[in-house]
């Protein structure tokens, strides 16, 4: 089964109209990114989303943004962003206060296989921000847990200071159905946790590479790493889903600002079957 | 940390991962020194510049690799856990630690006399070839994962 191709056309009446949202809340996860949770401004619920989708976020008189939506697709009365500060329009985001309105416009894009990972062993492996577009999923996972065999997550950051989701990793880490690792590159002697690039916990992860569906979301070199191990233990490519990040513009396929090779990642992904992707994916140009 | 020796434990030393399938009578050789062990958290299996004089099987625990800095708090650049293993600087001269091993919760390993492992090693020449061919994945492995570290993967 392919990965969920949601149709922009059907889910969003008019791809390009922007609905006002009033910031809510504004937390922050590490020194440079924040949660954002928003409620539409003219009240009722927030367009359905699928994990793995995203939004453009637009902050007025500076610009739009693609995020991933980061909150529970099943809660339909907030929009939930986590947005890192890296650039004029990410800054711009990140700090408007409780009370601000953002334009919001989506959501876009394939998601995560979530019909195809039921009644298969799951491994998801997110690196830095990477978890962030790897949360509804997880939402997703703890909803319907029964659908699902074993699950793996693992997830990497650079330090302990950079791990976001602290409350709540803590709190998947005691979920007794499912296994929640968390590793650091570095730490220093408060860090009680593991020390090591992620790809450490994948041999000894418990799954059947046979009946496995595995979802990578990070740095794209981190996912190269990740992607290697994961094909070391046996799972095929066609089970490997990874989410890509690239300069979105238009959101719907229109303007090629996010071409790559011969794909759109606004409209083809972000969500990609690595198979589909394998060989351009590293390649040293595109 | 606390210590025994028990008439089982090349039983033990056999179940263990790394050792799991070697051959039995070089188990019993190198077990003959052997020392079970218990830190708590906190404890230091080893200290960077001490003599390498054991090679440590964790049965069960977390043990982190500690770098120390000039005037910076130590850092921590990998852990192992249940069923690694602990140091290979006992194998090659000067036979000095180069990093701090601290238990990060209650751990139990077992030591392996390092002088005796050598010397089995050298004069068993078949099963220290195989002892080898299950170290050099581990020190390829943890040089593998020291370049991604440095890469920093999730800075760019």
């Amino acid at each position: 089964m392919a990965s969920e191709k949601a149709s922009a056309s059907s889910s969003v009446p008019n791809p390009f109209v922007l609905t006002p949202y009033i910031i809510e809340k504004r937390s922050a996860e590490t020194a440079d990114t924040t949660t954002l949770v928003m409620v539409p401004a003219n009240g009722g619920q927030i367009p359905a989303f699928k994990p793995g989708q995203f939004n453009m976020l637009y902050s007025h008189g500076v610009g739009e943004a693609a995020i991933s939506v980061s909150g529970d697709p099943k809660k339909r009365d907030k929009l939930t962003h986590t947005i890192r500060a890296v650039g004029k329009i990410t800054n711009a985001l990140t700090s408007l206060e409780p009370g601000s309105v953002v334009g919001v416009r989506g959501p876009y894009g394939v998601s995560w296989p979530m019909e195809e990972m039921k009644h298969h062993d799951v491994v998801v492996v997110g690196g830095g921000l990477g978890l962030a577009p790897l949360r509804p999923a997880l939402y997703d996972l703890i909803n319907n847990r029964s659908q699902y065999e074993r699950i793996e997550v693992m997830y990497g950051a650079r330090s302990p200071k950079d791990i976001v989701y602290n409350d709540e990793i803590q709190r998947w880490r005691a979920i007794q159905d499912w296994r929640f690792q968390v590793t650091v590159d570095a730490a220093g002697r408060e860090w009680y946790g593991d020390v090591g690039v992620v790809t450490t916990r994948i041999p000894d992860a418990r799954f059947d590479p046979k009946n496995t569906v595995a979802l990578v979301c990070g740095p794209d070199i981190m996912m190269k790493f990740v992607i290697q191990s994961l094909t070391g233990r046996g799972i095929p490519d066609d089970r490997i889903y990874v989410s890509l990040e690239r300069n979105m513009k238009c959101a719907v396929g229109f303007c090629g600002h996010c071409q790559y090779g011969p794909i759109f990642v606004c409209r083809d992904g972000p969500v990609f079957k690595y198979s589909d992707i394998k060989s351009f994916m590293f390649a040293k140009e595109v | 940390m606390s210590g025994k020796t028990s008439k089982s434990l090349s039983a033990t030393i056999a179940e263990h991962p790394f050792m799991h399938g070697l051959d039995a009578k070089f188990i019993q050789l190198v077990s003959n020194k052997a020392v079970q062990r218990s830190y708590e958290r906190g404890e230091m299996l080893f200290k960077e510049g001490e003599t390498a004089d054991k090679f440590f099987l964790v049965l069960q625990g977390k043990v982190a690799l500690e770098l120390a800095r000039p005037e910076k708090d130590r850092l921590t650049i990998e852990t192992v856990g249940d069923g690694e293993v602990v140091g290979w600087s006992w194998m090659v001269p000067p036979f000095r630690w180069s990093f701090d091993a601290r238990a990060l919760k209650s751990t139990q390993v077992i030591a392996l006399d390092a002088e005796l492992l050598r010397e089995n090693l050298e004069s068993n020449p078949k099963d220290g070839y195989n002892f080898l061919l299950r170290l050099l994945p581990v020190v390829g492995n943890r040089l593998e994962n020291t370049r991604l570290q440095l890469m920093d993967v999730y800075g760019v």
